[in-house]
């Protein structure tokens, strides 16, 4: 097999079988640092799913009314408490974040050097904003008596469920956040250039999208169900 | 390498995309807002979550456009998951049964 029917990105089973069966790489022309990235996103997702598919286990058999989302996460704005607002305002930022994390890896590909960490900047810089909102969602709820063990509005294993989901999730943004300076700054400095393509950028966007990929899941069953 | 060079696509797809999520956002908020009760408020919850996380995956993260042999590397084992979770919802009476039982219809 020569190194032009390896590398046409084709369609269908044939393909498959012969990049799998070829002895040698099975993803070929993905640049090993991404492939590597999507299989550690692929372990990522099994432990957000657990603890959802933990969370519907828990929500499902307890012998106590849950919670309602909508009213716990209800914010009072200008005498008027309208539900789930925060969550929103944050599901918001998230998608921001990512479609700025999308035109930096695209400007990255057009080689321009400031465009790219300007987005970057601005990207980490929702997510911190996100963490932020999350602190003072995590601090009203602990004012209002939720903890891990129990809450005064209903089933107790609502904490437990909401500190892990939401506080693994917050922990993926927070370390997105320094990673997205990271490679903000290697971006500034030039390093991307010398190296001569700008597969960092992309690479740190697939840990990014995956972040806010999960949120759409935690808003959807956590919040919104 | 071919690839070297990444993924190429103009800038008003990425813009497109990015509205479609907040549009889709705005949906499944309005979903909560307006209080839709039962089946039709988690079919809508579930349809909007799965065309955001499609819209995410395939476009911002690429995966259109990836090699299929990689694609299905990274599609296929997370339904595993739903094994998973079929299992849990089977047990699920019987964990309240238990629960009732033991711990009495307070017992959490």
């Amino acid at each position: 097999m020569n190194d032009r029917s390896e590398g046409r990105a084709g369609s269908g089973w044939q393909n498959i079988y012969r990049d799998w069966a070829s002895d040698k790489d099975a993803f070929k022309q993905v640049p090993w640092g991404k492939a590597m990235m999507w299989i550690f996103l692929v372990s990522d997702t099994f432990v957000f799913s657990s603890f959802l598919i933990g969370y519907m286990s828990v929500r499902m058999t307890t012998t106590e009314p849950w919670p309602v989302p909508s009213e716990v996460f209800a914010l009072t704005i200008a005498g008027q408490s309208i539900p789930l607002i925060l969550i929103a305002i944050m599901t918001f930022i998230l998608i921001s974040s990512s479609g700025t994390m999308a035109m930096a890896v695209n400007f990255g590909y057009r080689r321009n050097r400031v465009a790219t960490a300007v987005l970057l900047l601005v990207t980490a810089l929702l997510g911190a904003s996100f963490v932020g909102m999350q602190a003072f969602e995590w601090t009203k709820l602990i004012h209002e008596g939720v903890r891990p063990w129990g809450n005064p509005m209903g089933a107790p294993q609502f904490g437990a469920a909401f500190f892990t989901i939401t506080g693994f999730h917050g922990m993926h943004v927070s370390i997105g956040v320094l990673y997205l300076l990271v490679v903000a700054i290697k971006v500034l400095r030039g390093d991307l250039d010398r190296v001569g393509n700008y597969q960092l950028v992309e690479i740190a966007g697939l840990y990014w999208h995956f972040v806010d990929l999960v949120w759409v899941f935690i808003f959807a069953f956590f919040y919104l169900w | 390498m071919a690839s070297s060079e990444g993924q190429q696509h103009p800038i008003g797809l990425y813009l497109k995309i990015w509205a479609l999520l907040f549009v889709l956002s705005t949906l499944s908020y309005l979903v909560d807002y307006f209080h839709f009760q039962g089946l039709l408020r988690w079919s809508l919850i579930v349809v909007f979550m799965l065309l955001k996380a499609g819209l995410i995956v395939s476009i911002f993260m690429h995966l259109a456009w990836e090699r299929l042999a990689m694609v299905y590397a990274i599609l296929l084992p997370p339904l595993c998951l739903l094994v998973l979770m079929g299992l849990m919802a089977a047990e699920a009476d019987y964990v309240h049964f238990s629960r009732v039982l033991f711990f009495g219809a307070n017992g959490g």
